[in-house]
């Protein structure tokens, strides 16, 4: 019984986020004048133009792959330094630790707008402007807190007793973290990952700021579009919907990973 | 869990701290300079003091500004909170469909902001979009572009479509720690299902939602790019929040002066809430603990 | 209050079970008198917990049907068939009180309030709470959460039956005998049908009037502690209870007679020939060490403080014995002798009775 209406909520519910996104798709696979002369559910002169014109066109297509670069190199950074901070924030006690973690969390807290000029001039003095690094840099920001914060979580849930038999057994730190520890919380890392790809895949204001030419994300690329070519919303539809393609592939790569994550940590 | 006394530990730390000092120090820094000075460009800066400030402060474009936020910001809780956890009840368990459910509802988490708000612009247009057409046919006066009010449920429903499943995902994993046991015996006491909510779910989600609550709180409040994209701040100023305010100020304008004085009070005021929340956070965590 | 009456009931997990493998229970008929105090003993693994979800309403049994007296409730919901049940680890509502805790499944039912306040108090005062009553649940230790469990599950006079999956895990050894005491004492007092279900067979033994011996799915004995030790139904019964348990040897019988690999031993009454493999059994307390009797090697003995034990080994196979106070161990080897009345003989691991021809399953 609880469970016939659970699935009718579940079936409305996730209806009702797929329709907009239905709606993109449809819109990318019709032609520009279809779109403006006729109302319709589904293309009625189906096409792929609008794909072909941005998967041949260097303009559209670099935005994605420089997206993905930087994309790529945040999480490997954030996750980088992360690792460590959280073995120490859920094993020690050190001066200032509380206040250290708290301050980390306002970054993740700091609205990006405030940010986006200082960033700007911070990166062209240093010669950073218009790299994919830069980019990658200034997402730290609110990614590093976030995965500290989902890995300590992880990190307290495994018992202090599996350092100690470790080190009895010999291990040197770096060779117990990476053999031993780090395969225990692979549930949390995969978790932290995933976060840290969606809040810098997502990401605009900063992206956008930081960069005008080699670096451009895919996400700058279609404002600039919108602002400048008229309507072209074919293309713009076909822009939309191939930007959620990898986020969709990374969730359903790492769906075992969120399930359980979600089950065991605090995220 | 005890833990050890080590002050070696900041070793560990540094290049996180390092890291993020380059990323937030130095910028503020810059932030907290602008906002004490004045510039005609070439890098000269005159002494300001608190003439920004108080300029800011006073100022009714930041008064409005600051309504319109507050009130974004309780709508999109007030439906999202509730919705959410109810939307995490009816979650199926384990298994093929819960992990089905699962990557379709974390789908618009992952879309960029302003593909969120290129759906919503496109899917709300009364000529060419969905929703706006559906509604014209049902003979419902409907056009974001002019009507303040429209552009305001626009953007409040594509703020619920976008992030309601944060709520949903994090509420479902408070529900996922609760043991069969405790289902069992509130069926052998008979108890009612809001009894079931109110006593055993409710207390071992309040944790997570309570950082649902904080994270959603933050990022309404600092929301920028869907109404970027999707109205502009417009019609007139009547979406035009607190950082798209900023946003004009300082990149449209060149005010940097007001605009980094905006920005630190901004951020003094996240700040300030962030503290709340997180005390309230950690007595939680001890009272558990104890 | 009511008998219970398990009919014809299995169950397996699996939706087509084939062979008997795979089934988690196997057929059985039992019933089950109102106000007794059961206890389901058995390893874990062996289908207890199954049985005991099945009477809660858990679980459906795949055949078979529950009779809570005249009524069937195969199917019926677990809120509709009044039961109580407490389970392993202790299951409080946080953020209530210790009272309303207490209160909660009376409250459900539209009791009255004076009713309630009477029933409490005298719960508490059972479980010894009175004096936390306003206290949250929160903050207390796992034993005193526990104690609530079983304060609720006590609170209701009116049901059929009152289940324990295990609640004594998470307490410390000297709650656990006092706390078992009292729960001897409720039974005497209210006369609750009880079941009680663990692995440790003092708290079996000591709990209950009739303990239930699962093993692989089966009920192999159903029977009071003293029929359990006297007269084991299946090995594992001899094997399981006692400490240690059952001698068992591999024996060929003619009559009234048992012969162990050449040695020669008297059976208290005479059986028909057996079938498959055939074994007697003798409890320890009945194996007296003396100068007479069968030779056997002696491995060593272990001394577990009210008496000691004798390892040994009688013709190749393994034998325990009890050792009365003060005596000593001939040097030269000793010898031992079985009261013929207390072997059991087992025809593959089923007892059989004097006289009595039993072929193995």
């Amino acid at each position: 019984m609880r469970s016939k209406s659970s699935t009718i909520v579940m079936a409305v519910y996730i209806l009702c986020l797929l329709i907009p996104i239905y709606w993109l798709i449809n819109m990318s696979l019709k032609t520009n004048s279809e779109i403006t002369s006729t109302f319709s559910l589904w293309p009625q002169t189906f096409t792929l133009q609008n794909y072909v014109t941005i998967l041949t066109d260097p303009s559209w297509y670099m935005g994605y792959v420089n997206s993905l670069i930087y994309v790529t190199m945040n999480v490997v950074i954030s996750l980088t330094v992360a690792l460590p901070a959280a073995y120490a924030f859920s094993r020690y006690n050190f001066m200032g630790d509380k206040h250290l973690f708290f301050w980390l969390l306002t970054n993740r807290m700091a609205p990006p707008a405030v940010f986006a000029l200082p960033f700007f001039q911070l990166y062209s003095s240093v010669g950073l402007f218009d790299t994919h690094i830069a980019i990658a840099l200034a997402h730290c920001l609110f990614n590093v807190p976030l995965a500290v914060w989902i890995l300590e979580g992880f990190m307290r849930g495994v018992p202090k007793e599996i350092d100690e038999t470790a080190y009895i057994d010999g291990y040197s730190f770096p060779k117990f973290f990476v053999k031993i520890f780090m395969p225990l919380i692979a549930s949390g890392i995969g978790v932290a990952a995933f976060f840290c790809f969606m809040f810098s895949w997502v990401e605009l204001l900063l992206s956008r700021t930081l960069a005008t030419v080699n670096a451009k994300s895919i996400a700058a690329t279609m404002t600039r579009t919108v602002s400048a070519s008229g309507m072209d919303w074919g293309v713009l539809a076909a822009a939309g919907v191939l930007t959620i393609v990898p986020g969709a592939l990374v969730i359903y790569f790492v769906r075992n990973y969120i399930a359980k994550g979600f089950a065991l940590g605090r995220v | 869990m005890d833990k050890t006394q080590n002050n070696k530990a900041w070793f560990l730390v540094l290049p996180v701290l390092l890291l993020v000092a380059f990323s937030a120090v130095l910028p503020l820094m810059t932030v907290v300079n602008y906002a004490f000075n004045d510039t005609f460009g070439q890098n000269e800066f005159f002494w300001e003091g608190l003439g920004w400030f108080e300029e800011m402060v006073t100022s009714d474009r930041l008064h409005d500004a600051l309504g319109r936020q507050i009130l974004f910001s309780g709508i999109i809780l007030l439906i999202e909170v509730p919705l959410g956890i109810f939307i995490a009840l009816n979650m199926p368990g384990k298994g093929f469909w819960g992990s089905f459910c699962l990557v379709l509802m974390a789908l618009p988490l992952l879309i960029p902001f302003n593909v969120v708000g290129t759906i919503w612009q496109i899917f709300g247009r009364v000529d060419i979009g969905l929703l706006g057409h559906g509604l014209a046919a049902l003979g419902i006066d409907y056009n974001y572009t002019n009507d303040p009010i429209d552009a305001w449920v626009t953007l409040i429903v594509m703020d619920v479509w976008h992030w309601t499943s944060l709520v949903a995902l994090l509420a479902y994993a408070g529900l996922q720690s609760i043991p069969q046991a405790y289902y069992q015996a509130a069926r052998i006491d008979q108890a009612t299902r809001w009894s079931v909510f109110r006593y055993i779910e409710l207390p071992k989600m309040k944790g997570v939602l309570l950082i649902a609550v904080l994270l959603r709180f933050m990022d309404s409040f600092m929301i920028y790019t869907e109404p970027f994209v999707l109205t502009g701040g417009g019609p007139g100023n009547s979406t035009t929040f607190l950082s798209i305010d900023l946003a004009k100020m300082a990149t449209g304008q060149f005010d940097l002066g007001p605009a980094a004085a905006f920005s630190l009070m901004y951020f003094c005021v996240i700040l300030l809430i962030s503290w709340v929340f997180y005390t309230a956070m950690t007595n939680l965590d001890r009272e558990e603990n104890r | 209050m009511s008998r219970i009456t398990l009919s014809n009931l299995a169950h397996s997990y699996l939706a087509n079970p084939k062979g008997d493998d795979d089934f988690a229970l196997k057929e059985m008929d039992h019933v089950w008198d109102d106000g007794g105090a059961y206890a389901l003993l058995g390893a874990s693994g062996c289908g207890k917990t199954t049985l005991l979800n099945i009477i809660s309403g858990l679980v459906r049994p795949s055949q078979g049907r529950v009779l809570f007296g005249d009524r069937d409730v195969t199917d019926a919901a677990t809120t509709e068939r009044n039961i109580a049940q407490v389970f392993q680890f202790p299951v409080v509502y946080d953020t209530m009180t210790v009272r309303d805790n207490l209160a909660f499944p009376l409250r459900n039912r539209g009791m009255d309030a004076a009713y309630i306040a009477k029933r409490v108090a005298q719960i508490a005062q059972m479980i010894g709470m009175e004096d936390i009553l306003s206290k949250k649940a929160r903050g207390l230790t796992a034993d005193a959460k526990q104690k609530i469990s079983l304060g609720r599950g006590m609170v209701r006079e009116d049901v059929n039956a009152i289940l324990f999956d295990e609640p004594l895990t998470v307490i410390d050894p000297h709650m656990k005998w006092e706390l078992r005491t009292q729960l001897k004492s409720l039974h005497r007092e209210f006369g609750h049908t009880m079941i009680y279900v663990t692995h440790d067979q003092t708290e079996a033994l000591t709990f209950a009037d009739k303990v239930v011996v699962m093993h692989e799915g089966r009920v192999v004995q159903m029977g009071t502690p003293e029929e359990l030790f006297e007269t084991p139904e299946h090995t594992f019964v001899g094997y399981f209870i006692g400490s240690p348990g059952m001698n068992l040897f591999e024996a060929e019988i003619s009559g009234s007679e048992a012969r162990l690999q050449g040695v020669k031993v008297a059976l208290g009454a005479a059986y028909g020939p057996t079938t498959g493999r055939t074994q007697i059994g003798i409890r320890p307390e009945y194996v007296t060490v003396s100068d007479e009797g069968m030779p056997v090697t002696i491995k060593r003995v272990e001394d577990v403080g009210r008496h000691r034990i004798l390892r040994a080994e009688l013709g190749g196979q393994p034998l325990n014995a009890m050792l009365p106070e003060g005596m000593t161990i001939p040097a030269d080897g000793a010898r031992v002798a079985f009261a013929p009345a207390k072997i059991n003989v087992y025809a593959n691991d089923w007892r059989v009775a004097p006289g009595d021809v039993r072929k193995g399953a």
